[in-house]
């Protein structure tokens, strides 16, 4: 039994707030960072509006880009019951209260449901004997969401293809999802839990080191290329295309090699929650799986 | 940085040049992909579109609060991409001189751009909330039937921006420029020259 301090609804309009309004402090420093070494003036000047844009968002409570994207939910550990009303019910709060751009509409007939659930909210669960429940939020803007790609590779394909795989997709999203981007990496599972694990990668702060030694150098070796590419912020050109990679990988079929690629535009908004049995909570902006 | 009067006429359009910063003041509309299709379908039919017409047409879907009037919160630009189909016609049909959004425009857009003498200025997406700051009221909200990010706003704007001159009336285009430019560098990194 969890000790609840105040109902999962109250946290998930919190999460929303946090998440909405203030950049994750790494996502901050690695852009500040790119500030410091850009040598392109266009770009330095992007990547200063950007800067200028999250402090007044940050000093004023306000939603970082008036695209609030479309909420989606981790929950890890224990699974409360009743969860996904929870999530529904603090969404629409969370629409209202701070505000949020009211984006869910119906795929066919475009209307738009006014509360940013619709049909339902999106929500992943990863159930576990862990003492405690973890809940994250990842709002999906749709300019990067837009650039998703899954390719069911060959296994002879190696490393190299995959590498290829997401330059190309970074390259030729150029402007669309707001560079400097947060590229997320699936690699292996099916196709369904390639995207998943993509886009869980983007949960990740940019300043924790990945655990297994092969996706930390394909992280590494895919941030120099994409940034020594020349596109830029905006697609306008420089040298910031990308803040940080991060890849998870998960077993796959025999036959198989998915690798699915998630974008994080530059305002790569995510915050989490860890409400534990004896009841202490602890708000991060970033979770490691 | 260059302060120039809303909505831009030729003139003004013709006398930018790629890699120009501006800001903007003066009266802006936004319109995203609802509003270009209900504008072109009513110049179809032969009907006049006075609430694009001859406007500095933002790319933009804004939140707006409903409190003592309309409150602009956050404006920052969407893809404009989405437009490129409708693009062409926009610029030649609707008299636009001024095309304010993120991540550029096809080429055939463009061609209809140097035509007419029209330019396309990059805002920083996501820049929601500095841009917001330069919008001081909102004058009318057309067709609300659309919705919040659909509706076209007409925004009175002081010193907007800061925008980015990325395809100019005279042919030439950031994107472009740096779709070669990356094009190339690949190029060379695969040949193992970089």
């Amino acid at each position: 039994m969890i000790i609840m301090p105040e109902s999962w609804e109250d946290i998930v309009l919190r999460l929303l707030r946090a998440a909405q309004t203030r950049l994750p402090p790494d996502v901050k420093w690695a852009l500040e960072a790119a500030a410091a070494w850009e040598s392109d003036p266009t770009a330095r000047s992007q990547l200063g509006a950007i800067l200028d844009n999250s402090s007044r968002a940050e000093f004023l409570v306000r939603p970082m880009c008036q695209d609030t994207g479309l909420p989606v939910f981790f929950v890890k550990g224990r699974i409360p019951p009743g969860i996904e009303a929870s999530i529904a019910a603090g969404v629409a709060r969370a629409t209202a209260a701070i505000p949020l751009r009211p984006n869910a509409v119906d795929p066919l007939s475009r209307e738009v449901s006014g509360d940013n659930i619709g049909s339902g909210p999106l929500v992943h669960c990863r159930p576990s004997d862990a003492d405690y429940t973890e809940l994250s939020v990842l709002p999906k803007g749709a300019g990067a969401e837009n650039m998703s790609r899954l390719a069911m590779l060959t296994p002879s394909d190696g490393d190299d293809v995959i590498k290829d795989f997401v330059t190309r997709t970074v390259l030729q999203a150029g402007g669309r999802p707001c560079p400097p981007t947060v590229v997320g990496v699936g690699i292996g599972g099916t196709a369904d839990a390639c995207m998943a694990l993509a886009k869980e990668a983007l949960l990740i702060p940019l300043d924790q080191e990945n655990p297994d030694p092969r996706l930390r150098r394909l992280e590494e070796e895919l941030f120099v290329a994409l940034n020594s590419s020349g596109l830029g912020p905006m697609g306008l050109g420089g040298d910031t295309t990308v803040l940080g990679v991060r890849a998870l990988a998960a077993s796959c079929h025999t036959a198989s090699l998915p690798v699915a690629v998630n974008l994080n535009c530059w305002a790569a908004r995510r915050a989490s929650v860890r409400v534990h049995s004896d009841g202490t909570v602890e708000y991060t902006q970033g979770a490691f799986p | 940085m260059r302060v120039l009067q809303a909505p831009l006429d030729e003139a003004a359009a013709r006398s930018l040049h790629a890699g120009d910063a501006v800001l903007l003041s003066g009266v802006i509309v936004t319109a995203r992909d609802k509003a270009h299709l209900r504008a072109l379908s009513m110049a179809s039919a032969g009907e006049e579109v006075p609430e694009l017409q001859g406007a500095t047409v933002y790319h933009c879907g804004p939140i707006v609060q409903e409190r003592n009037g309309y409150e602009v919160i956050a404006a920052g630009p969407t893809t404009s991409a989405r437009m490129n189909m409708m693009g062409p016609r926009a610029v030649r049909e609707l008299g636009i001189k001024a095309v304010i959004g993120k991540g550029g425009m096809s080429k055939e857009t463009h061609d209809a751009m140097k035509e007419r003498g029209c330019v396309y200025l990059a805002a920083t997406g996501g820049a929601a909330v500095t841009l917001a700051e330069g919008v001081k009221r909102v004058l009318s909200r057309s067709w609300e039937d659309l919705g919040m990010a659909e509706s076209v706003w007409e925004l009175e704007v002081k010193d907007f921006g800061p925008l980015v001159v990325a395809m100019d009336s005279h042919g030439r285009s950031l994107y472009e420029e740096t779709e070669a430019r990356v094009n190339e560098r690949m190029r060379l990194r695969a040949e193992g020259k970089l």
